[in-house]
């Protein structure tokens, strides 16, 4: 385990920040570290911005990221990894479906892709949108929110579904709320496109062996976070069923 | 060669996978098919969410956990390890007769034999605090309910302890559990565990392992499985040398993988051919008699 400090946090609304640590780390895009709060908690967080320092981007929705928004610059941190395989880069021409703070690991990816990139940027309303102005420096941008407040209405994967049929992609990218990559894949097995989809679990150890993020024989965090096309299609529990501290299975609402 | 048996339980090779180490579905236990047996994760009557994180620590010769007996409960478990093609022993925690009872009637007809786990390092009010005075009376109750009955048990006072559990009628002695550990991060001057206190387990705890081993079948008449730091074929031998009818093996997998059995495997039987002995057996307590 590392311990690095805060050296500069971005906040993007009430209930997202990025913070950047001073920590070197050579990583591939998707893969995710073990964030110790010390004295609170430890949680897995995809990296957001890796190379001479490294940064997640937190959503606050418990104890450990809300204690993770109220830290200060200078404040110390554990980190361990990276850990988990990545994205694979793939193909010439890619689509990259975000939704809410699923852009996080899809930020390096679009930044490294080589080609033709597109990215739909989905979120419950303006204010939840990340990383616009980036993007929109690699990459073509479509927003959608689910009130309208900013670009098209609707769900991330409605304009995915229209994009799909007009344009054809060598590979699509997904991160986000797993009922939006569930229906990422069945629009990409519709339209025989290789999908690669980031997935999160409640972790422990971090490093296979606790089974804690068991997915049908799967560890979401060595064999993942990234699962292609052909292995989501026969995880049963995807899309319904994730894991609680306990082991025990409890239904994605 | 490498077949071995201990109660009724028969095993391909005396090599099984530690309670603790994955455990938790039955495509996690499916992937040890190479392993003599392979002992579930710790589990008791109801759901148990464990210690907050990290419960996990890597140290220059181990880990450092404090998982604390996180499991979904019985009930939810037999679900998962339903139809699971693999030699599985029962791993049970509880915090009287009337827990260990109600898990073992419930487990008796997925595994082999049951492991009671009275000696967790890191479980408040459980395991670790099950005391010797109720061993005898909890083993004897387990009996009853028709498989074989190991105990596993820590290092501290294990002598005393595997003879109350021999009294109960215990079929094998576990020994030993990770030992109570702690680690503190100077960097922040905080203890690195969520719950503080862990169990160490790995390497560094292997001569403890050996001596206990050694000293339990010295002074009883009972098959151990040893089980601390085992990392490589040698250390099976030298666990087997001490008296151990079996082993077990749990952190090397972080190091390795669940390939590490057939690995093993493959190296002791070279070591028993190279060595001049006909069967694992041979060695069994070999240094009990110098």
């Amino acid at each position: 385990m590392f311990i690095c400090r805060i050296s500069k946090i971005l906040k993007h609304n009430a209930t997202h920040k990025t913070l950047f640590l001073d920590l070197k780390m050579r990583a591939q895009p998707g893969q995710f570290v073990m964030v110790w709060i010390p004295g609170i908690d430890e949680i897995p967080m995809s990296l957001s911005h890796f190379g001479n320092e490294i940064a997640i981007t937190v959503e606050k929705v418990g104890e450990a990221t809300e204690a993770l928004h109220n830290m200060k610059k200078g404040d110390k941190l554990g980190i361990r990894g990276p850990y988990g395989n990545g994205f694979k880069i793939v193909g010439k021409k890619a689509l990259f479906v975000a939704g809410g703070v699923g852009i996080a690991p899809l930020l390096p990816l679009i930044k490294e892709y080589e080609g033709e990139k597109c990215v739909i940027l989905g979120a419950r309303n303006k204010n939840l949108l990340l990383f616009e102005d980036e993007i929109k420096k690699f990459a073509n941008l479509y927003i959608t929110t689910d009130d309208g407040s900013a670009g098209y209405r609707g769900f991330a994967t409605d304009l995915a579904k229209k994009i799909l049929m007009r344009e054809k992609f060598d590979v699509v990218y997904t991160c986000g709320p797993e009922p939006m990559m569930k229906k990422v894949l069945d629009l990409c097995i519709k339209s025989k496109i290789p999908l690669q989809a980031s997935l999160e679990r409640y972790m422990k150890c971090g490093v296979g062996i606790c089974d804690s993020c068991a997915i049908d024989g799967y560890h979401v965090c060595k064999d993942g976070p990234v699962f292609n096309e052909s292995i989501l299609m026969k995880l049963s529990d995807f899309g319904k069923w994730k894991r609680n501290e306990a082991g025990r299975k409890i239904s994605i609402s | 060669m490498l077949e071995t048996k201990i109660a009724s339980v028969k095993m391909k090779n005396p090599l099984m996978l530690a309670s603790g180490i994955l455990g938790l579905t039955k495509e996690s236990l499916e992937k040890f098919k190479d392993a003599g047996a392979v002992v579930t994760k710790s589990i008791g009557k109801k759901e148990r969410k464990g210690y907050k994180n990290p419960v996990f620590y890597e140290l220059s010769c181990g880990i450092l956990n404090a998982i604390g007996l996180a499991n979904p409960g019985i009930d939810e478990y037999i679900k998962e390890i339903k139809g699971a093609r693999i030699n599985l022993i029962g791993s049970i925690f509880g915090k009287n007769e009337e827990e260990f009872l109600y898990v073992a009637e419930k487990f008796k007809p997925y595994v082999k034999a049951f492991e009671l786990n009275m000696s967790c390092p890191h479980a408040k009010k459980l395991g670790m605090e099950y005391s010797t005075r109720k061993i005898r009376e909890t083993v004897e109750l387990i009996k009853q309910v028709g498989k074989p009955v190991f105990v596993k048990l820590g290092v501290e006072n294990i002598l005393r302890r595997a003879e109350k559990a021999i009294e109960g009628g215990a079929d094998g002695i576990v020994a030993i559990n990770s030992i109570k550990a702690m680690a503190i991060c100077i960097d922040v001057a905080k203890p690195v565990l969520g719950n503080k206190i862990g169990g160490y387990s790995g390497e560094a705890i292997k001569p403890i392992g050996i001596r206990c081993v050694y000293e339990i079948a010295a002074n009883f008449d009972i098959p151990v499985i040893g089980v601390g730091g085992i990392t490589n074929e040698k250390d099976v031998i030298e666990y087997m040398m001490a008296g151990a009818h079996a082993v077990q093996i749990g952190t090397a997998i972080y190091y390795e993988g669940e390939g590490i059995f057939k690995k093993i495997a493959k190296k002791l039987k070279r070591w028993l051919e190279e060595n001049g002995y006909n069967s694992i057996k041979d060695i069994i307590g070999l240094a009990l008699k110098n």
